[in-house]
């Protein structure tokens, strides 16, 4: 196995010891791993991000390649386990929690409370206006949320807003899954790099 | 009037839950901030606007 010390020059040759050592202190949140959580838990990995806990009730199938992280050999794993060996593929020093569960207004104040940062990944839109309303409500914590990415328009069209100080929202906003459009990878991780662009802002601000 | 995402509507006198629901939007897919506060699910019913509230709606799509 690479040496920890070996990856740590690594970054080093690219950035700042204290850039460093906030982002290995940090500790973030994603709510839902599919096609925008997922990709979010590996950007901020690559980045490295120390804490991250990852929360999904779902097994990877099929229909997940199009635009997920998962690769053939996931197929059946449960997100959560899933997501654990691509990460430890990328960096096997981080600090990695899952929990395999539904999220749900009486869950999430446990799941997410100890977390200053919480990423909305989820896909469908009742889940997501519960889960940014609950944590906004619930929590303390500063919530970045994925909302529409679906299609192929233009990619400019994906935004990051600040809705107020603790609620910032990437995507166009409206572009809706259904009416024959589905999700592509393009799109969706646009929308991925949105969130997690934003949750390094927030961490080294 | 009320503002609801920066305009000007005749709203007041209505709840939330009543602007919303003639207004087309899904009640299970939006988040409401009044006044710069984040509505719980049961306070958009209870809620009555009034002259001078300013009110954001952030409308929920599928996809992710």
């Amino acid at each position: 196995m690479i040496a920890k010390e070996e990856l740590d020059r690594a970054f080093d040759a690219r950035f700042a010891p204290e850039i460093k050592t906030k982002l290995r202190s940090a500790r973030v949140a994603i709510a839902g791993l599919g096609g925008l959580g997922s990709n979010i838990a590996v950007m901020l990995a690559r980045s490295g991000v120390g804490h991250l806990f990852l929360v999904d009730f779902d097994r990877v199938d099929t229909t997940n390649l199009n635009r997920q992280a998962y690769t053939i050999p996931h197929l059946g794993m449960n997100k959560t386990d899933a997501i654990k060996t691509i990460l430890g593929d990328i960096n096997p020093y981080l600090d990695i929690k899952t929990e395999c569960v539904r999220v749900t207004p009486e869950n999430v104040a446990t799941l997410f409370g100890d977390y200053g940062i919480v990423c909305e990944a989820f896909d469908k839109p009742d889940q997501k206006a519960m889960l940014v309303r609950e944590l906004l409500t619930q929590t303390g914590a500063t919530v970045v949320s994925g909302n529409g990415m679906a299609g192929f328009g233009d990619s400019n069209e994906i935004k990051t807003e600040k809705i107020n100080g603790r609620l910032y929202v990437c995507g166009d906003l409206s572009t809706d899954v259904g009416d024959g459009t589905g999700l592509m990878a393009p799109r969706v991780a646009v929308c991925a790099g949105h969130q997690a662009n934003k949750v390094i802002q927030l961490i080294l601000k | 009037m009320v503002t609801v995402n920066g305009e000007g509507v005749n709203a007041a006198g209505k709840t939330v839950m009543q602007y919303i629901e003639e207004a087309g939007y899904n009640a299970q897919r939006v988040v409401v901030e009044k006044n710069l506060v984040i509505l719980k699910k049961d306070e958009l019913s209870t809620t009555v606007l009034e002259d001078g509230d300013t009110v954001e709606i952030l409308n929920f799509v599928g996809g992710g």
